[in-house]
């Protein structure tokens, strides 16, 4: 396959910078990002992305505004019982906190794949997987409890407007489809580092974009956790 | 000699940058969870929830995806266009208020 001189197609030493580097990279009659191509493609995938997600919490902004009855205050709805005392928030809080911790070690996963040491990257690899897995696990919790325990439904709740309950099944199952995906993705990946696929092909850039979707999740998160979970 | 310059061409920090930033998401959001836990309310709740929101974003997309780094064509073509959702998000907050009022006035007399 020729992908690899496409791939590595470098920015010219005497590429201009700035704006005037934006006009040339557009016009010239050349590659328009230098990045590798599936880096370029993950990007505007996650582009698309963003639309997505931003189009399901505009729709949550949009139904919350107009109702007439009582959002449930979220802070009330997702408090954890800690020795009978009831904590706001406890669960979301750790997942928060473990998403950002699973952002961290994808990033070091990144840098020791271009340092081409292969057991740290793969072990940081398995590690972000396993966090997310784990972040999937608390999200069937709170699923279960929402469910079972508190009767939120799609189309009703006993806490106020029956919009919350599909706002909220759309937007955390979306999210959490997305976390699911990644944890399947970084796992085929982290396999390939550690057999020493990317060694014979001479470059770790899919550690980078399969990098780049992980953070995208945790970027995503960031979201819901202020505007669903906080607002 | 190839390996090597292909080495380059990847993107290399030192670790403690990655350290520090997951440090200071941390913090941040610590920060938003405590403007939960104080029962701030009104118009200092929403500012600090946007605030800390906006922030851990900039911070994952610069660094952690390594934005910052990229050349200005790629933050322009990926960064540029979901500014249009402002202009959705307007639409749909304007929607909802008048949703709203019709609401009230059919359904509330």
């Amino acid at each position: 396959m020729s992908h690899d001189t496409l791939s590595t197609a470098a920015v010219p030493v005497t590429a201009a910078a700035g704006l005037r580097g934006v006009v040339s990279d557009w016009s010239a009659d050349k590659q328009a990002f230098p990045v590798p191509w599936g880096k370029a493609m993950m990007w505007i995938f996650l582009l698309s992305d963003t639309f997505i997600f931003s189009c399901f919490l505009t729709a949550y902004m949009n139904v919350r505004i107009s109702t007439t009855a009582t959002w449930p205050d979220p802070s009330k709805v997702f408090a954890l019982q800690i020795g009978g005392q009831s904590v706001p928030l406890l669960l979301i809080a750790i997942m928060t906190f473990i998403l950002i911790t699973s952002s961290g070690t994808m990033a070091m996963a990144v840098n020791f794949g271009y340092r081409r040491d292969r057991a740290r990257t793969t072990a940081l690899m398995l590690a972000t997987a396993a966090l997310g897995a784990s972040f999937v696990g608390m999200q069937a919790f709170e699923w279960t409890h929402l469910i079972v325990d508190e009767g939120v439904r799609p189309w009703s709740n006993p806490m106020g407007a029956a919009q919350f309950g599909s706002s909220f099944f759309m937007i955390t199952g979306f999210h959490g489809a997305h976390v699911s995906a990644g944890v399947i993705y970084l796992s085929i990946v982290a396999r390939k580092v550690w057999r020493g696929d990317y060694e014979r092909k001479g470059s770790y850039e899919i550690v980078e974009i399969a990098g780049l979707y992980w953070h995208f999740v945790d970027l995503v998160w960031v979201f819901i956790f202020a505007l669903f979970y906080l607002w | 000699m190839e390996q090597a310059q292909r080495g380059q061409v990847g993107q290399q920090h030192p670790i403690s940058l990655y350290l520090w930033i997951w440090l200071l998401l941390f913090v941040l959001s610590t920060m938003s969870y405590l403007v939960d836990y104080f029962h701030l309310q009104g118009y200092l709740r929403w500012t600090l929830i946007i605030v800390f929101m906006l922030l851990k974003a900039g911070l994952i997309v610069a660094i952690f995806m390594h934005m910052a780094w990229e050349r200005l064509a790629l933050k322009f073509a990926i960064l540029v266009p979901p500014l249009c959702l402002l202009v959705l998000i307007g639409m749909m907050a304007i929607e909802g208020d008048y949703t709203l009022l019709t609401r009230l006035a059919t359904f509330l007399k």
